[in-house]
This record gives C-alpha cells, structure tokens and sequence, in this order.
C-alpha cells in the first residue's frame, strides 16, 4: 500500500452567498493520479487554490505527508513540494520562455544555468523547448509544455493539473498522457481536474467526485463506466440526446466560393468554401481549431463582410450584411469565445439579452428600450435553458461557463431562428449541459431550421450532425453523409485527402 | 567645433541640460507603465518637486536638500494616486489627469511668496581627467551632479529591468496581472512602489527646472515637460535607453531652436514644440500598422485580487 502524500479533512470555504466548498475529506497517495471531478461550479478550483496556497480554508486541515499543511501564499506551497498547470496558462507573452520559467520559481539559477537546464529536463522528457523564443510565438500545447517544466524544474512531490487537455490536439494529448505516466512512474503524485470523463478513464488511478462543493463519492475510474461516474457529477441520471430522424426539406443557406484573407496575423485565410445546408439539416464542420474556423464563423455572422451572393438564404443574397440586419431576417450565430465576444462580460445578463433581440420587441417607436419586456425574455432564457444566476442583474462574467453557454445558446435559440451557425457549442462546458445544449440544437432544427456546428469534437458532430465536412488550412473538404463515414474516412478528411474518398463515393 | 555657426559643444552641452528634467521624469514613468500602470499624472508631480525643490533649496541655501525633498514630494503625490488607483480601483486616466491638476494648483498656491527669488547655484562637477578631452570633455563631462545622475539613473533602470529578477517581476506584474497573481506576486504591492519611484523622479525633474534650468520659480514653469516625458515613453517603446535618445533629442529641440534662430533661421517655435507629440503619433500608427507590439500586456488595467 502506497502511502499518503496529502490528506484533505473537513475542508470548507465559503464566499459570500456561496459555499464553495463544504467539509471536502479525501487523500492522495504517493505516485497515484489522482482525479477530481465535478460539474462547473462543483467547487474544484476552489478546492485547488487552498492547496496551492492562493487562498485558505475557513475550516478542516490539511497534511503533507506527515505534517499539519496550510500554506498561506503560492511561494510556501511551492517550496513544501506543490506545483501547478494552470487551466488559462499563467504565461506571460512577451516574455521568453526561460524568463517564464523563472518567474515560477522560487531560488531560480542564473539565466544561463536555467536555460540549459532546461533544455535538458526538457529533452529527457520529450517535450522539446527552446528557452530563448518568446511565449506568445509558441502553440497552445507548446506554451502547456513551458508550464509542465516549470514545475518539474522544483522537483514536485505534487503536480496540480487543472483541465490541461482542454486546449490541446489529440496527439499533443498523447504526449501529455505520456509524460504524467512518467512522473508516476517517479513517484510523483498528481491531481488531475477534468470533466472528459474518457480521459480519466484512461490515466486516473483514483477519482474523487464533487458536486456543489460536497464530496458526493469516489471510484477507480477505470472499473467504473462514464455514465455512473457522470451520473456521480451531476447527482442524477440524464439523457444522452436523442435524435428524431428528420426530413429535410429545400435548401435555405448556400455558401459559394466564400473566400477571405485574415487580417489577424494568427488567422487564416479562407479559400474557395462551398457548401449548403437544407431545412431541418444540422450540418457539421469538424477540423482543429485555428484552420478558419473563427474567420468562417464571422462570416456567416456578418462581423466579416463578403460579396453579396456568396451566401444565400433562400436564394437571396446576404454577404453584404451586417450582423444585426442578418437577425432581422432570421439567421444568428453564437461565437466560440463567450465572454468578450458572445456576451460582454461586464454587462447584466439583462442588458445581454438586449444586444441581439429584434429590435422591434425591445425598442419602443420614441427609441426608449422596454425594459419589462427585456427582463421577461431574459427570464424565459434562464428558466428554460436553466441558467444558474442568483439574479438576472448579474454581470455576464460573473457565470461559470457552462452557465454562461446555456445562456448565450439560449438567447439566441428562443429567437426561433431560421439559420443558426455555432462554433464550439459545449467547449468547456459539463457533461450535462452539454447533453441539454446538443439538445436543443436537435430541437432547433426539428422546428424547421437549418444548423451549422463547427466543432473540434467529433464524438459532439456525431452525436447530433447530419451531414459532416473538415475545415482544415481553411479549405473544406467535399460533404457527406455522416452516416456514411467510419473514423477512419475522418481522419483522412482532416488529413486534407478529399480524393480519395470521392473515388470511392463513386465506386 | 563650429558648423554653420552653431557651436557643437555648446549645443549639446546645453541640450542634455535641457533635456535632464523631462529624462527624469520620463525614465520614472516607463518603470511605472512596465508594471502596467499609466500615471498620466507626472506634469503635475513635477511641477510639486519644481516648487517643494525650490523652497527647501532657497531656505536651506543647499541645493541638494532642495531635490531630496522634490523627491520626497513627488513619491508623496504619487501615492496619493497609487491608493485610489490600486486599492480605491479608481480610473487611472481621470486619476492621472486629476493629479496633474492637483499639482498645478498647489504649487501656483504654495510658490506664490517664492516668485522673483533666485535659487542657490547648483554647481557643476568637472570629471577629473575626462573633462580634460578636448571637444568631449566640456560637452558631456562638465556637469551638475544632476545630469550625471539621470544618465546612471537610465543606466541603472535598464539592467534592473532586463537583468535582475526585481525587473522581471516587474515586467511579469505589467505583462499579465493574473498569471502574476496566481504564481504568488503581489501586483498591487509591487506597482504601488513603481508608482512611487516614478512620482520621486518626476519630483527631482521638475526641482532640476526650478533649481538649475531657469533657476527660479514660476507659476506652470514646468509649461507641458510632464506630457513630453509621458509621450516620450511610448516612443521609446518601453525602452530605458531609448528612453534617454528620445529625451536627448526633444528635450533639446529647444536649445536647437534658439541656436538656429541666433543664425537667422527662423523655424516656428509651435512647430519643434509640436514635434514630440507628432512624433509619438507616427510612432503608435507604426505600432499598429506592422504589428510590433511592444506596450505592457496589462497596462492601464485595473486589478483586483478578487479571483
């Protein structure tokens, strides 16, 4: 029996007007990867602060091996043996990679000595860096590696990972899985936050489950199937989506030849799209993000302008307007990013409402806004889509972001549109509501819409998408059935080889 | 030297003179803004140590006490915006701007019994052996102790903030307030202190005024070199150095301008005094345009350790 590197007692944290986290009790033993699950909002990260020091418990204990635990600042918990990988990198941009490093440090060496430090910790654990190169050149996986050596760098007994893999393609996945297995292998401890209960499954030895800041239980993740240990998160049974099969009807979006040239210098170019969506069709776009995903969004919502009849809807030429003429005849989009760009974080989730409702119901004829009518829309969106907010004078920011998703989803899926495009419907979002997200997207178009998801889940395309293409270096490959694909016909789509699977339509 | 009758020592001996009050002022507000702070307040911190420097130097007849208390002034004024930006969360932009008001003020209101004096000679330090050069040895090795002082001031700023871990949590703190909060740093500490370091040299750039420049004291004599220092900071991109070329060669418009109307060319005054602000302007379309961004991440960015 291994034994106990951190025991967690009766810890407890409030806020005012929330209990984030109520008499939590577990332990994590040495060499173990240890998982902490739970909803938004189940009280993780609070649960992850107090051990890192950026905050304390109102009440319970803690102990590091043998001894009583309670660090008051970042800097003891890193010198008892801590370190942690930030969900948003704590990474600073215009900095280079060895003064990140440092600065996550607590006695760091001479700039010299540091660099070739870590070009050596970093080689041996096959996460290549180059210690000289600036932060913000590097990718989202390559900036996750920055951080993972800085901790390594302090010889961790404790390894703190919250949502690492949100941000990260399938193979920089894998080189991850790889490393932690490693330090495992060490005997290094790790607590591992996720809600991709697949990847749990997978790396976790040991998982403890919260829900509104209580402990509710705990499983050996691989004997355990996702649904149990989700039903586990949420506290009772939900539905996977269920989908009625659906008859399509005319075309009513086409898309041709849409070309744009970025103007973001990280963007990317789009080239020659085409592709149409019919009445009660969900049409799926899949592909890692950063191949045009973003830029093919802004231009079916109109933030990007195009030549007139590059898009249609029933036939009508659209490119040319703008986003809040393209509402007026129906067809609204829900961004990827929500705080900042599908809401405005300091914004009420009234005034929220407001900024995308026709403006006919919300605007009398002498221009004054009707804020009854406002608040009773506003209103319909949280029961409806049950968004958790204390009030509706809430500020947007103040959501979690599943919460917040529900609502920007909400908002605009009550306006009954007749076109909806959606990029990253239910990123960073819970199982459950991502469920509940999916559908109602299922509904929306069952009610005579067409639908367009652009998303980098696929498992998320197939459980609700009709037909499929891959957005890949901003070109799309040819359409098709999803039915008709098997995984492997993915992979070569978003390997950008069209050909072959046309040849084969065709046999 | 003598080239199209202006004399070249004279001219930039005159210049870093000249350019002395507005490199002080500028230097301390770079350090303020790499720790994301924008304190547009330095005019009026200036012209506080103008009046301060000169009543402590006039009544005491030692120079030196004059600058220490324009110091003490500035960093005393300073932290009055540095408590209502960083813990009253108050806007930075109307703090600055109100703070520069509040300075004009009360030094019209505290120098009114100390107009028409004339303020004790700060003397001039000859560098043994390196004043004796020819050409160089007058034209930058014969100053006050003051001018020495802005130079190793620069000198001293840029290694700190390029070299030592004090300048690198200084540049985290500005680059991204919350990656700095969450690896333990104290923003509010750290800008707290920067802000105070930029009011104390902006307090001795404006006694250098009223103390060596012009020497005496008069109502709104520091006449805009506060928004000079603060354009000069983004022209220099955030960069001691350039820093003290960009002060060097605005700073000494002025003295450029007198010699070339001694020799009969007659620039328009408005135009050289216009140049720094021009100049910033290209200098930010530049930015822009080919996407060389170089401001602190953070900058003007309230926080709050709320999260």
């Amino acid at each position: 029996m291994a034994e106990v590197l951190l025991q967690m007692d009766g810890i407890s944290k409030s806020f005012p007007g929330v209990k984030a986290n109520d008499k939590v009790s577990f332990q994590i033993n040495s060499g173990e990867i240890h998982a902490l699950l739970g909803e938004n909002g189940a009280g993780k990260s609070t649960l992850v602060k107090m051990i890192y020091g950026l905050m304390q418990p109102d009440s319970g204990s803690m102990k590091l091996g043998s001894e009583n635990f309670r660090p008051s600042e970042p800097s003891k918990a890193r010198q008892s043996g801590i370190a942690m990988v930030f969900q948003h990198f704590s990474l600073f941009d215009a900095l280079n990679v060895a003064e990140n490093i440092a600065l996550g440090m607590e006695n760091p060496p001479k700039m010299s000595d540091l660099s070739e430090k870590i070009e050596t910790v970093s080689k041996s654990y096959g996460l290549p860096l180059d210690p000289k190169r600036l932060v913000g050149q590097l990718s989202a996986g390559e900036r996750q590696r920055v951080e993972i050596i800085r901790c390594l760098l302090q010889n961790p007994k404790l390894l703190i990972m919250d949502e690492p893999t949100s941000v990260l393609t399938p193979n920089e996945v894998k080189t991850l899985f790889e490393t932690l297995l490693r330090l495992k292998e060490e005997g290094k401890s790790i607590l591992y936050i996720s809600h991709k209960l697949e990847e749990i499954r997978e790396i976790c030895d040991f998982a403890t489950i919260l829900r509104n800041g209580e402990k509710v239980g705990s499983c050996i993740p691989r004997d355990t199937s996702a649904k149990q240990i989700g039903e586990m998160m949420v506290g009772k049974s939900f539905s996977s989506p269920s989908r009625k099969t659906r008859v399509f009807g005319e075309e009513l979006l086409k898309v041709s030849n849409l070309s744009i040239r970025t103007k973001d210098f990280f963007g990317t170019s789009l080239s020659d799209i085409n592709f149409s969506v019919r009445v009660g069709e969900i049409f799926g776009i899949g592909g890692v993000a950063g191949n045009g995903q973003d830029e093919l969004l802004s231009a079916l919502s109109g933030e990007e302008k195009t030549s007139p009849s590059t898009i249609k809807i029933f036939n009508q030429p659209i490119g040319k307007l703008a986003p809040d003429e393209r509402r007026a005849i129906g067809m609204r989009a829900a961004p990827e990013e929500r705080l900042g760009h599908a809401a405005a974080p300091a914004m009420t989730l009234i005034e929220n409402t407001l900024i995308t409702s026709h403006s006919e119901d919300v605007i009398d004829q002498w221009g004054i806004i009707k804020f009854d009518n406002v608040k009773e829309k506003t209103r319909n969106i949280v029961s409806e889509f049950d968004v958790r907010t204390p009030t509706l004078d809430n500020a947007a920011a103040s959501l979690s972001g599943g919460n917040l998703q529900k609502f920007v989803i909400g908002r605009e899926i009550l306006q009954r549109p007749r076109v909806f495009v959606v990029n990253q419907p239910t990123w960073g979002v819970d199982a459950a509501a991502a469920a509940f997200i999916r559908q109602s997207i299922l509904n929306l178009a069952s009610n005579d819409s067409a639908v367009v998801v652009i998303s980098q889940d696929l498992d998320e395309l197939f459980e609700i998408c009709d037909t499929f293409s891959v957005l890949t270096n901003g070109r799309m490959s040819k359409s098709h059935d999803i039915r008709s694909l098997s995984s492997e016909d993915v992979g070569l789509l978003m390997g950008g080889s069209d050909l072959d699977l046309k040849n084969r339509d065709k046999a | 030297m003598v080239i199209f009758g202006i004399d070249l020592v004279l001219l930039i001996s005159a210049l870093m003179i000249s350019a002395t009050p507005v490199l002080l002022a500028a230097i301390g507000e770079a350090v303020v803004e790499k720790s994301g702070v924008l304190n547009l307040g330095v005019e009026g911190m200036m012209i506080t140590g103008a009046v301060i420097g000169f009543i402590f130097a006039v009544n005491t007849q030692i120079p030196i006490y004059g600058f220490v208390c324009a110091a003490i002034a500035g960093a005393l004024l300073s932290v009055l915006f540095a408590v209502l930006t960083q813990y009253i969360m108050s806007n930075q932009v109307a703090t600055g701007l109100g703070l520069t008001m509040v300075g004009l003020g009360l030094s019209a209101l505290i120098g009114k019994p100390y107009e028409g004096i004339k303020s004790p000679t700060v003397s001039k330090i000859e560098i043994p052996i390196l004043s004796d050069i020819p050409i160089l040895g007058p034209m930058i090795f014969s100053h006050d102790a003051v001018v020495y002082f802005s130079v190793i001031l620069v000198a001293t700023v840029a290694f700190v903030i390029s070299k030592t871990r004090i300048g690198l949590v200084l540049r985290a703190v500005g680059e991204n307030q919350e990656a700095a909060h969450a690896l333990g740093y104290k923003v509010v500490r750290i800008r707290f202190l920067a802000i105070m370091f930029g009011g104390a040299t902006a307090g001795i750039g404006g006694a250098y005024i009223s103390l060596a420049r012009v020497p005496q004291w008069t109502e709104g004599m520091t006449a805009g070199a506060g928004w000079i220092a603060l354009a000069l900071v983004v022209f220099a991109s955030w960069k001691p150095w350039r820093v003290l070329l960009g002060a060097y060669l605005f700073g000494g418009i002025t003295v450029l301008q007198l010699n070339l109307q001694a020799i009969g060319v007659a620039i328009p005054v408005e135009i050289l005094s216009m140049s720094p602000y021009l100049v910033t302007i290209v200098v930010l379309v530049g930015i822009s345009l080919f996407g060389h961004h170089t401001a602190p991440g953070s900058l003007a960015r309230p926080f709050h350790a709320s999260q």
